[in-house]
């Protein structure tokens, strides 16, 4: 199928951008990557009545430190994030994670603000800005706000950002000495959104979590940020605290019931991920018995 | 309301300028307007592979790209890359290793698999079969299309520079 008609307007800068989405209200559609947009115009899942193409605006690419953290502009590709340096070394989640991220001719237009902004839930860079605790930055009417990941997603497809607004960086806390990192998720297919995944990041002294943050993905409405790592933080860990953080997990999740599996499986599969992950970042193979039969 | 837009482009190296609907994708430009039809179209949403063509040297899915969003862009589509030569040996491998059946998925297998090729030049199969994972055929079964991007690569990487 194709996309209703529409009218498009070629944004030439952010203030011009803010004054086309001010313009015309909710009947405005921004246009970044169009990996998501594009589908689901086609698909007449949403026809707006006019694109703010953002696509050239320059101001919102680029990936830079700053003062402890890295900013990653929003119109930066998932092909960016795979290929920088800067993320590889001071953000490293996430060029582990957008290896996952669909396929490389999508990896090639879609961006990181779009991936965010659109806020699936199975997909992954949204978890990992959870797990980062990464600051998202918004420019709107009235000015610039910046609000935290935990505070970003909503709902399905359902974000902070108001019609008015526009996603312009993403600015996350440099990886120190101490950070470890880990991600998985299991998907039907290389490239497929993920049926449970998990991002997250830790910190460890003396076989110790000192730091534990565990962004979990479609599990849920929205990234969830999992509270049972608490119970592993400065403690000993042994098979039996893990089997009862597992627990503590398994009733903390509200996995949702499709084609590709049950919330049981998507609960037991979220355990799974649990366990490699502490076994791998303290570097504990005994702790992961029993899950990779 | 959604008036056409003027839009100036390159196409295998040809310049461009037309006037489009901003709705018109660039598939359906380049295989309507333009009657380069080896692109193909499959499902219209990201998902089949069957349009990729290359803009600026990269690999995207032409049904998810407008053709406005191409203003100033270089596009290459399975017709300049077949008329340059720079993929007859892949070609050749596709034949040879029966990779094609109807041929509707091969355009856009061949554009990813010399992408891949371009990055990766000696991959393994895990590696070939990831980067085609985006690209559906309904008839091969896949295992003689890794074959023939594997045998090309062997071949590349023996020839003499
Ligand atoms: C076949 C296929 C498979 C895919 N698989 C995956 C996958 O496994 N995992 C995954 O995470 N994604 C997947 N995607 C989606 C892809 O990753 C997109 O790149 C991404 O979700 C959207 O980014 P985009 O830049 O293309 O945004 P667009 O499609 O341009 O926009 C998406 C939404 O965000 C809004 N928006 C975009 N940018 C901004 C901004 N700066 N400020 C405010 N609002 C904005 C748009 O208005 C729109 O509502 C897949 C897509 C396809 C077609
Ligand atoms: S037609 Fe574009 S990916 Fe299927
Ligand atoms: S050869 Fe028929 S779809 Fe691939």
């Amino acid at each position: 199928m194709k996309a209703a008609a529409f009218a498009y307007a070629r944004a030439t800068s952010v203030v011009n951008a803010l004054e086309l989405l001010a313009a015309h209200g909710d009947k405005a559609k921004v246009l970044s990557g169009g990996q998501s947009l594009m589908p689901a115009m086609n698909l007449r899942l949403v026809s707006p009545d006019v694109l703010v193409d953002i696509g050239g605006l320059a101001e919102l690419r680029g990936i830079a430190v700053r003062a402890g953290v890295l900013v990653v502009g929003a119109l930066t590709r998932h092909v960016d994030l795979l290929r920088s340096t800067d993320v590889a070394l001071h953000a490293p989640l996430l060029r582990d994670a957008v290896g996952y991220v669909a396929h490389p001719a999508i990896r090639n237009r879609g961006t990181i603000g779009g991936s965010l902004a659109h806020a699936d839930p199975a997909s992954e860079l949204p978890a990992c800005v959870v797990a980062l605790d990464a600051t998202i930055v918004i420019r709107g009417p009235t000015g610039e706000r910046r609000i935290a990941a935990t505070e970003f997603f909503k709902g399905i497809y359902e974000t902070a950002l108001s019609p008015d607004e526009l996603l312009v960086a993403i600015e996350v806390p440099i990886a120190d000495q101490g950070s470890t990192f880990f991600f998985q998720e299991y998907a039907r297919r290389h490239g497929d959104y993920a049926v449970v995944g998990l991002a997250a990041r830790a910190a460890v002294a003396a076989g110790r979590f000192t730091d534990l943050r565990l962004g979990f993905f479609a599990v849920g409405d929205r990234p969830l940020l999992g509270a049972a790592a608490g119970r592993l933080i400065n403690a000993s860990v042994t098979p039996a605290l893990l089997a009862e953080a597992a627990t503590a997990l398994v009733d903390e999740l509200d996995p949702p019931e499709d084609q590709q599996a049950t919330a049981a499986m998507r609960r037991h599969l979220a355990t799974v991920l649990l366990r490699r992950c502490v076994a791998a970042l303290l570097a504990r193979p005994d702790l992961a018995a029993g899950v990779t039969g | 309301m959604s008036t056409p837009v003027s839009v100036s482009l390159l196409v295998n190296g040809e310049p461009i300028d037309a006037f489009v609907l901003p709705r018109l994708n660039l598939a359906d430009f380049l295989r309507e307007n333009l009657k380069l039809t080896g692109t193909h179209i499959g499902c219209e949403h990201g998902v089949c592979g069957a349009c990729t063509v290359r803009i600026d040297g990269e690999i995207v899915r032409s049904c998810l790209m407008l053709t406005v969003q191409a203003q100033g862009a270089s596009v290459e589509t399975i017709e300049g890359l077949s008329d340059s030569g720079e993929i007859a040996d892949l070609q050749a491998a596709f034949r040879e290793r029966n990779a094609l059946q109807c041929g509707y998925c091969t355009p856009g297998m061949l554009m990813t698999a010399q992408d891949l090729l371009k990055h990766l030049p000696v991959p393994d199969r895990q590696a070939i079969r990831e980067h085609l994972s985006g690209n559906y055929c309904r008839c091969t079964g896949y295992q003689a299309i890794v074959d023939a991007v594997e045998a090309t690569a062997r071949m590349r990487a023996e020839r003499p520079a």
